[in-house]
């Protein structure tokens, strides 16, 4: 058995055995730990697909900075209270898991239909990248893809002020009375 | 390489649907939110599959796109979580019922 299909067995089960999990666990702490678990796999699907800076970047960016956000998020919003479990539409949960497995098997017959399950990759990747995956891509993004690049750093600029201005506690602006009435109270206190 | 693509989309297919189901079946805002990230992933990794098949580096950059495109959405999807939550103590979808008839 070659190596890259070794690992490909061992890391897909632990990639789809976190999927489930982090839908049943009940702590969502816990979910979100599961997801981090998941998206190592995936970075680990990268590699063995030739796409060592993806695997890089899922690491840093997913795994990392996206995943911290989660879990902030979670604490910031308190983990204490469990989450509600009872249906409130009737038969939602399995009418939800037939629908989802009904959805995969339909991939499946698509990707047969499509490619079949024996086609192997092409030999002659490395040669589109003789210095390097990351020089490639980046060949390949500043050049074909030069403004598409640029709009997307004025979407995260966006996205950072949308953020900032989402979460920002309102200020209530305080009138002159109000201030008088306090300045007036802390008089009494302090004569008092 | 020897691992025939088609087992990286049907692994992709598989995460996707999980994703759905994880959409489709819970009702906590931050789950729902992390059950759509798993579909991202599960994209990209088709996108990353395609990209070897095709000896063609443009779906890694498309990938790499998405990846940007889903830190904008996670940010700003977290803000709308946590200013929701401040306004009704409360990240269940069925209570943010604002926005339906």
């Amino acid at each position: 058995m070659p190596l890259d299909n070794v690992v490909f067995w061992v890391f897909a089960p632990i990639a789809i055995g976190a999927a489930v999990a982090m839908l049943v666990m009940r702590n969502v702490v816990h979910a979100a730990l599961f997801l981090v678990l998941n998206f190592g796999c995936i970075a680990v699907m990268y590699l063995l697909l030739d796409a060592p800076f993806l695997f890089a970047v899922q690491i840093i960016v997913y795994a990392g900075a996206i995943m911290v956000l989660f879990l902030f998020v979670i604490m910031l919003l308190g983990v204490d209270r469990s989450d509600v479990r009872t249906e409130r539409l009737f038969l939602q949960r399995p009418l939800a898991i037939v629908l989802g497995a009904a959805f995969f098997i339909e991939i499946g017959m698509a990707v047969r239909a499509g490619i079949g399950f024996a086609t192997k990759a092409p030999d002659g990747f490395e040669a589109l990248q003789p210095v390097g995956n990351a020089q490639a891509v980046a060949d390949v993004l500043f050049r074909q893809y030069f403004f598409p690049f640029e709009v997307t750093s004025i979407l995260l600029i966006v996205a950072a002020i949308a953020a900032m201005v989402l979460a920002q506690r309102r200020v209530r602006s305080v009138t002159q009375a109000e201030l008088d009435d306090a300045t007036a109270a802390a008089d009494a206190e302090v004569t008092a | 390489m020897r691992t025939p693509i088609a087992y990286f989309l049907v692994l992709a297919a598989m995460l996707f649907s999980i994703g759905t189901v994880g959409v489709l079946v819970n009702r906590n805002a931050l789950r729902i939110f992390m059950s759509v990230e798993l579909q991202l992933n599960a994209v990209n990794l088709t996108f990353v599959a395609f990209a070897r098949m095709h000896n063609d580096l443009t779906g890694q950059v498309l990938a790499f796109f998405s990846m940007v495109v889903a830190a904008a959405e996670v940010v700003v999807g977290l803000a709308i979580i946590v200013s929701i939550y401040r306004r009704r103590r409360s990240v269940d979808v069925d209570d943010v019922r604002e926005m339906r008839w």
